[in-house]
């Protein structure tokens, strides 16, 4: 099962290489991992969604928190949250109708065109992975020629969940 | 009023505040300024013969002191020498600081001469590392450093210091206090899951404590003791945990594991409850995991969250300190004393001892017990790898913490020597043995000069059986005694004590041992004590890897 992690941690250099080192070091597999600053400048938040079971994602939590420079873990897929992606596609144009198609198809899924060539549209959104997946499906009927897509980021909705240095055992 | 000082002063001048009490290490370019401010401090400054040995030496004199070891090299080769040192502690969790001289800030990613990217090289062998590019940085960093060292599980943390960061100036603070938002180590177990512990237990009828290297690391030997003889409990000790509980009390199972005591062995795979105490169930230790104590509620009391139900799924987890842990459950344990089990043990204690062939050859066993005999036990003992080691771990009761220091979690030949060094620097005043085999002991053999230069009087003994023994065993057994490239063609190593200035000393006769042993005792210089022992000698108890943990060669079936 997919699940969205989202770490609080030191904004400062070597972080991401200490995180990404640790999940290639212990054979964790990471779909798409996120980083920016936060709210507080010395602080950045990574969104890291990865895949795996009940008992490597336990261990996956209390591996991260082990680092010195990780100030809190949380697993929103145990809480409500959102979720959100940006996606740049480029498709191609082969047919004189294509481009009234593609931009049509861009109107109704409430994407933009970021890009107009002569050759080329581009075409940006941003939403759930869901919306972005069928996006995908759908503008690949003209020839995608690039897809760029920065992966999650997240957040909980809950107002007083921010996570915790703590494991599960101690909150028993 | 504060004056100026440069980086590589501060460095010092940080040292002494931390109460270093030795530092290990080796000059180099990159490390300049660091030695000129060591040549006129007063803090005493070990020159090793190889970089590596000074890491193992900083974590032999950790070992026994207890407190964070200190190494310095310089950049490049000097650094990556350090780097099997560093990985040996970081897998025992033992706790160190090592300072490693880099090119200039500006120079860094260039691939200038002698530059190593040692922060990426060590970060998944060390509890945290840092460069420090600023020198106003550097009194926090290494007040940091030495807590994240010593607190929590402990590890060996890193510091790399440009060389032109030890000469740039600012004035000296030292924090008194370290806040690190992020680093909070759980000290005091949860009260909740304590008492469900302590009911469990009252509940056991057949209840083993196994102890690990954590008890040692958090002095936790008293308590435990208290704990065992209260709910009178038998206690087995992974390597790493011999000594935390004396090994000739009469709970006491010994080592269990893969060359564990069959009686330990058995006794985990019949318990009802298994007590895991700073212990991280190891593949060298479970054998077969899933049948590992089959008929057990498990209750792990660890301070590393990630340690819990890593390998083994536990019924009751206990984050926390081993110390403060075992504190609070002594205050309101309680099992009734019934005798069967213990009877049961007894007797296969009486069944099945550890044993090896009594004749008149040299056996490897018997040199250790004679050691231990002529030392009443009282020794520091270091070993090296492989099959010497395991007798080391069967033969050798330890009575007390802090006096075996071995190479656990990654195996570490040529450790023994230089970490027997550090020991004896740690503690002057215990005899230091050193027990290494031929193949080992030349890993880094180097270090005798490091020994008679110092006067740092260890006595190593050399199990030489012209084998490099262990694989030889697993190739005589599983590899249809094929011996490849396992057998050693030695240098006359009587001699290269002496070339040293170390009094060399070959024993081939079993009645010579015990004199050779109080011999060597009695004198004041490094003896190096060649034992030619009976070279196709195999380690028994052995559960080959992945049986089950009763599933052993040559004890109990």
């Amino acid at each position: 099962m997919k699940h969205t992690i989202s770490a609080l941690v030191e904004n400062h250099s070597g972080v991401l290489s200490r995180i990404s080192g640790l999940f290639s070091a212990r054979g964790f597999n990471i779909d798409s991992l996120t980083v920016g600053e936060t709210e507080d400048p010395t602080v950045s938040r990574m969104t890291i969604v990865v895949d795996g079971d009940e008992r490597t994602l336990e261990q996956v939590k209390k591996q991260l928190n082990k680092l010195i420079d990780v100030i809190t873990v949380q697993d929103l897929t145990k809480s409500r949250f959102i979720d959100r992606e940006l996606i740049l596609i480029k498709v191609g144009i082969q047919a004189p109708n294509d481009r009234a198609q593609i931009i049509e198809i861009a109107d109704t899924m409430k994407a933009d065109v970021a890009d107009l060539g002569i050759d080329t549209i581009t075409v940006e959104a941003t939403g759930e992975t869901q919306k972005i997946d069928n996006l995908v499906e759908l503008l690949r009927q003209f020839g995608i020629k690039e897809i760029v897509r920065t992966g999650k980021i997240a957040m909980s909705l809950d107002p007083k969940e921010k996570g915790s240095k703590t494991s599960k055992e101690e909150e028993e | 009023m504060t004056t100026k000082m440069n980086g590589a002063r501060i460095l010092i001048e940080a040292f002494k505040k931390e109460g270093v009490g030795a530092i290990f290490g080796y000059p180099g370019g990159q490390a300049l300024p660091l030695f000129d401010a060591l040549y006129s401090s007063d803090l005493k400054f070990y020159l090793v013969r190889h970089e590596q040995a000074a890491a193992h030496a900083a974590d032999g004199y950790a070992r026994v002191t207890g407190k964070p070891g200190v190494c310095i090299a310089t950049s490049g080769p000097g650094a990556t020498n350090l780097v099997t040192g560093i990985a040996t502690a970081y897998m025992d969790s033992i706790p160190m600081v090592i300072i490693t001289g880099q090119v200039k800030t500006f120079m860094i990613g260039n691939d200038a001469f002698q530059e190593a990217d040692m922060i990426g090289i060590t970060r998944p062998i060390t509890k945290h590392n840092y460069l420090v590019k600023d020198v106003k940085d550097l009194a926090r960093t290494v007040r940091e450093a030495f807590h994240i060292a010593s607190t929590g599980r402990p590890g060996p943390v890193l510091i790399d210091l440009p060389s032109d960061v030890q000469l740039a100036e600012t004035e000296f603070h030292y924090p008194s206090e370290v806040n690190i938002r992020s680093y909070k180590p759980t000290y005091c177990g949860h009260p909740g899951q304590i008492r469900r512990a302590v009911k469990m237990i009252s509940e056991s009828k057949k209840p083993v404590i196994y102890a690990g290297g954590g008890v040692i690391l958090s002095g936790a030997s008293k308590e435990l003791m208290e704990f065992a003889e209260k709910i009178n409990s038998p206690v087995t000790m992974t390597l790493l945990g011999l000594g935390g509980f004396p090994g000739n009390h009469e709970l006491s199972l010994g080592m269990l594991g893969m060359h564990g005591t069959g009686y330990a062995n058995h006794a985990v795979q019949n318990c009802d409850l298994l007590i895991a105490i700073g212990a991280r169930f190891d593949d060298r230790v479970t054998g077969k995991v899933d049948e590992f104590a089959p008929h057990a509620k498990i209750i792990h009391i660890d301070i590393d969250p990630s340690a819990i139900s890593k390998s083994v799924q536990v019924d009751i987890p206990i984050v926390g300190d081993v110390k403060c842990v075992l504190g609070e459950m002594l205050k309101i344990v309680h099992r009734p004393h019934d005798k069967e089990w213990t009877n049961k043990i007894v007797e296969w204690k009486e069944k099945h001892p550890l044993h090896y062939k009594t004749d008149d050859h040299l056996r490897p066993q018997y040199v250790i017990q004679q050691i231990c005999e002529a030392t009443n036990g009282d020794a520091v003992i270091a070993t090296d790898v492989g099959q010497h080691q395991m007798w080391t771990a069967q033969w050798y009761k330890f009575a007390r913490p802090r006096e075996f220091l071995s190479s656990g979690g990654l195996g570490t030949m040529g450790y023994g020597f230089p970490a027997g060094i550090g020991a004896k620097v740690g503690r002057p005043g215990a005899q230091v043995f050193v027990i290494s085999g031929d193949g080992s002991i030349q890993m880094n053999i180097q270090e005798l000069a490091t020994a008679v230069v110092n006067n740092i009087d260890v006595k190593i003994v050399i199990l030489n059986n012209s084998f490099l023994g262990m694989v030889r065993q697993w190739q005589e057994l599983f590899y249809g005694k094929r011996y490849s490239h396992t057998k050693m063609t030695n240098p006359d190593f009587v001699k290269i004590a002496e070339a040293y200035g170390a009094v060399g000393m070959r024993i081939d006769k079993k009645e010579e041992v015990r004199p050779a042993i109080e011999k060597a005792m009695h004198t004041k210089n490094v003896v190096v004590m060649e034992f030619i022992v009976e070279p196709e000698e195999n380690v028994y108890p052995f559960v080959p890897a992945g049986k089950r943990l009763d599933d052993m060669i040559g004890s109990m079936a």
